[in-house]
């Protein structure tokens, strides 16, 4: 989904929030959200594509305000109520007040069927393909053409494991793109490497 | 007729508007603080067995003594001292760390670890969310995760640089690495020339996590 998680390249951001030896976290609650959703993945009550996808779902408004730790917890509860754990009521009735969770989920996909092996130094090109569900593609690279470094081992394909689609493992490429391509006359220039799943490309 | 451009002037719509407005930036008029939604959930999970008090302080003890920046350091000052070592962590990094006693989440199934030289400069980022080598470097600092460097590093890679300290003459190549899929990386950083004759330990302590992520140099 082309949502506002996908922030790669968006301008009109200030400057970075930047200090020496900067903290992870800043209040308790936050380790405890961290350790409450490593337990439920460990349960096997939902997996991380299932995870960051209901992030990705959270209320455009609500995502954009949320510290990263509210965004973890309103993922967690979102799934929680979306798997029968629990329901949206008991967590009304114990945070004594609403309990936010994001937007129900629109389908996912299974693997591209055309899929294709790439080596190193092929010329690749994402796909324009432009999806409801779940996908690990930044919009930034989205019909770009670039050139393979390397693949890696296979992983679940995040478009299918997000929304519990059978589908097979698939491996990534890193991908290099140069960002006067990505962004032309309106970019520093550098070489912009992604981890680009196999099917989001195609032969350039 | 007249066409008319604007709606009349209308105080009870306008005050409707920006009660739907204000409920909306709020989310809920009643929203219930963050600490007690988290409180909410750990009940949940203790009502029902899930035991949330005991992984709670095993995760404690992990963020404070397991995942630190400590462990990639001692990867970086192993790569400077025993060449060796560098290639075996260039050509398999997963597999090289673990030579030190250190582990990836099984999901991590490829560590890449970015070589640095005075004429290239790398640096990590994860421009969808937050994901790092976390029980190799560390978990990810706060300005990591935040909306600005998710959003300008890849785009204004030499001027987010050089805003957060680290000034790079004009022929350093920047190489970004954006951190969407499994594979995790990490910046070698480049051995300063004063350091001659430093033991590996000595070494170690001079590596920071920032030089890890590539947004400073050491």
């Amino acid at each position: 989904m082309d949502g506002l998680h996908d922030l790669g390249g968006k301008q009109g951001f200030g400057r970075v929030r930047y200090a020496l030896d900067a903290q992870v976290f800043h209040e308790p609650w936050e380790k405890r959200v961290n350790a409450l959703y490593s337990l439920a993945v460990r349960l096997g009550i939902f997996n991380m594509d299932e995870y960051r996808h209901a992030i990705e779902r959270m209320e455009p408004r609500h995502y954009l305000s949320a510290s990263y730790y509210e965004r973890s917890l309103t993922s967690l509860a979102t799934l929680c109520v979306e798997k029968g754990i629990v329901t949206q009521e008991e967590l009304d009735r114990r945070a004594q007040g609403a309990f936010p969770i994001a937007i129900p989920s629109a389908p996912g996909r299974a693997n591209v069927a055309s899929r294709q092996r790439f080596v190193a130094g092929d010329r690749v090109k994402v796909r324009s393909d432009y999806v409801p569900g779940h996908i690990r593609m930044p919009g930034y690279i989205r019909g770009k053409t670039g050139v393979v470094v390397s693949e890696s081992p296979v992983y679940p394909f995040p478009d299918a494991h997000a929304h519990g689609i059978e589908a097979a493992d698939e491996p990534t490429y890193d991908v290099r793109f140069r960002s006067e391509e990505l962004w032309p006359n309106s970019a520093d220039a550098a070489l912009v490497h992604v981890a680009v799943f196999q099917s989001y490309l195609e032969r350039a | 007729m007249t066409v008319q451009l604007h709606a009349p002037y209308n105080p009870g719509r306008l005050r409707e508007l920006r009660t739907v407005m204000t409920d909306r930036n709020d989310m809920h008029p009643n929203i219930a603080p963050v600490e007690r939604r988290v409180d909410a959930i750990q009940d949940a999970f203790d009502a029902r067995g899930f035991k949330p008090a005991e992984v709670i302080e095993e995760f404690e003890h992990l963020t404070e003594e397991t995942w630190i920046p400590q462990n990639g350091a001692r990867v970086v000052a192993k790569a400077w001292t025993d060449p060796a070592f560098k290639q075996r962590l260039l050509a398999n990094g997963r597999t090289a760390v673990a030579e030190l006693g250190l582990s990836m989440p099984a999901h991590h199934r490829h560590l890449v670890v970015l070589e640095n030289t005075p004429a290239v400069q790398n640096v990590i980022c994860c421009t969808l969310c937050s994901c790092t080598a976390f029980t190799i470097i560390g978990l990810p600092p706060d300005w990591y995760k935040d909306l600005e460097y998710r959003a300008r590093i890849v785009r204004q890679s030499r001027t987010v640089l050089s805003e957060m300290g680290l000034e790079l003459a004009p022929d350093v190549e920047i190489r970004v690495w954006d951190t969407t899929a499994d594979t995790r990386y990490m910046v070698l950083p480049v051995r300063p020339p004063h350091t001659q004759g430093w033991s590996e330990q000595e070494l170690a302590q001079i590596v920071t996590k920032d030089s890890m992520i590539g947004v400073a140099r050491l």
